[in-house]
């Protein structure tokens, strides 16, 4: 085969694995979708269910998702930004920043099995607090922790150096540096990495099964147990019992995390776009 | 004040990250603790926890031989996918491909697992025989889920390749093809090797996709088309009722599973901090 035609081929297969891969997404999407949306409507959002998610809608199960997620978010949110405040501003080397840079590294890629197992020894077991919202949300924070450290600290540096010495040089502090020029210039960034972790944690399934249990009654308070919506779809999927509610479940998930795709999306976009204009 | 301000902000920020650290710190500790006990009974090849036996061999050749067959299938795609973004992508199409491949890692693992019930394992059982919840069943599932990983990681490490590079082959007479084949690929091994263990880890790892499709036996499988269960699969099918020694044996497989990633990550992290060092 000469230079040209292995030019061609290489090419064309190139090309049809990109267009195969655009397919296989958009067919899982599709296949969702369709099968899901019909189940959709007012009631199926605002109702309980009952026998055993076969009938009714899904209400405990949204509001089992919002408070797992919100738990999580804001109990991550301070810890994961001020440690990567803290790497990328106040460490030049030395070894505990780079014992703390390796921890995060390391427990980025630990499945969320190991961290339910964690999250059901300590808190369900030994914090006594059983499968409950709060076990859940703690666990999940814990597993959000890691990417949240990372992709913070990729915004913080990712703010130009002279930033922050045209901030010294007018005598301000280190704090007030951080504060009034480092951070407005990294704060979609953060966000960025905020709104993709928000994801994972709506699309958790494993870690919060362990955690939080799948009890189906609306939950009264973040010590009762709830069945988040992944969670209550891979039972539906797996007993096979109800398949229009566990399309209709799985089809909100995935219009929940393209949502949050696009909105994460269209602040990286604004980002970049706000500094490519801040360069000329 | 500012003074004040300035040290109060110093500690505070330093607290938060010893905070971060011991926690993920403790994760670790409370997993060996539990499990530690049971180490050295999980080395047999049965696992049958109402006799006392808790062999995770079967598992771990689950865990690996589904790995492979997601390798497989996923690493070749996944460098194709990566080349066509770094190279040859117009822009407009580009700007599309990355948030749907972003959107591929978003979805979750249940969406894929049960696509793989309904659509793959049916295939599999009526085309290629058996009963369809199998070892091919969990590797199609998988390729696809480490396609994110796969592709963002190989992509980056090709575009981090100095502009010289192409430049120079191209200018040699070679053919875009060419330039791409022996000049950027092995300039970016390491970076596109680190992304293929990196997703190997998200395989090894993935639990509720692979307890849909894989049949979840407990028997070493002989052929590529029987069910198989996995280390993750274990814990997540009998964590809810295991008590006493069942429970630590879990924890123990947790051990197994937590080591291996690590031993991957370590190795993808030592692979990416080499290149930029040169």
């Amino acid at each position: 085969m000469n230079a040209r035609t292995s030019e061609k081929v290489a090419k064309g297969i190139i090309w049809g694995v990109a267009v195969a891969i655009i397919g296989a997404l958009i067919s899982i999407m599709g296949f969702i979708l369709i099968r899901g949306l019909p189940a959709i409507n007012l009631e199926f959002l605002t109702q309980a269910s009952y026998d055993m998610g076969r009938g009714g809608g899904i209400f405990p199960s949204i509001v089992g998702t919002i408070a797992i997620t919100l738990l999580a978010v804001s109990v991550a949110l301070p810890f994961g930004i001020g440690t990567a405040f803290y790497l990328a501003e106040y460490t030049k080397g030395g070894i505990i920043p780079r014992i703390i840079r390796f921890g995060a590294e390391s427990l980025a890629g630990i499945p969320s099995i190991v961290y339910g197992l964690f999250g059901f020894i300590f808190f369900v077991d030994i914090l006594n607090l059983g499968w409950s919202i709060l076990a859940g949300g703690l666990t999940v924070a814990i597993m959000m922790l890691p990417m949240i450290i990372r992709t913070s600290e990729e915004a913080i540096l990712a703010v130009p150096k002279i930033y922050r010495e045209a901030s010294f040089s007018l005598g301000a502090t280190k704090w007030q540096t951080i504060r009034c020029a480092v951070t407005p210039s990294a704060v979609r960034g953060i966000a960025n990495g905020i709104i993709l972790s928000i994801g994972r944690c709506i699309a958790e399934t494993a870690a919060v099964m362990l955690t939080a249990g799948s009890a189906l009654r609306m939950a009264d308070s973040v010590f009762s147990s709830t069945r988040t919506m992944a969670v209550h779809f891979y039972l539906l999927a797996t007993e096979g019992t109800a398949m229009d509610n566990a399309y209709g479940t799985a089809a909100i998930l995935i219009i929940l995390i393209f949502l949050i795709n696009v909105v994460a999306n269209s602040a990286v976009n604004r980002f970049v776009a706000k500094k490519n204009k801040g360069a000329k | 004040m500012a003074k004040f301000k300035e040290k109060l902000s110093g500690r505070i920020f330093f607290t938060l990250a010893l905070t971060s650290i011991t926690a993920l710190a403790i994760i670790t500790l409370f997993i060996f603790r539990e499990g530690v006990p049971m180490l050295g009974s999980v080395l047999g090849s049965t696992w049958a926890p109402s006799r006392g036996e808790f062999g995770i061999i079967p598992m771990v050749a689950g865990t690996v031989s589904v790995t492979l067959g997601a390798a497989l299938i996923g690493v070749p795609i996944g460098i194709c996918c990566a080349i066509f973004m770094a190279e040859l992508a117009p822009e407009r199409m580009r700007n599309m491909f990355r948030p749907a491949i972003q959107l591929l890692a978003g979805i979750p693992s249940v969406v894929y697992g049960f696509w793989g019930m309904m659509f793959v394992v049916p295939f599999i059982r009526n085309y290629l025989g058996g009963p369809g919840l199998s070892i091919v069943a969990g590797s199609v599932v998988l390729s696809l889920m480490m396609l994110p990983t796969i592709i963002s990681i190989s992509e980056v490490s090709v575009l981090a390749l100095p502009r010289t590079y192409k430049e120079g082959a191209l200018a040699l007479g070679m053919t875009h093809w060419q330039t791409i084949r022996s000049v950027q690929l092995p300039a970016a091994k390491s970076g596109i090797v680190a992304a293929v263990i990196l997703g190997m880890g998200r395989a090894v790892g993935e639990t509720m996709a692979v307890i849909m499709v894989l049949g979840n036996a407990v028997a070493f499988p002989t052929s590529v088309l029987d069910p198989v269960r996995t280390l993750t699969t274990n814990i997540g099918i009998e964590m809810g009722y295991a008590t006493g020694e069942h429970r630590q044996a879990l924890f123990a497989t947790g051990i197994v599973l937590f080591v291996i990633i690590m031993a991957l990550n370590i190795t993808a992290q030592n692979l990416t901090r080499k290149k930029i060092k040169k």
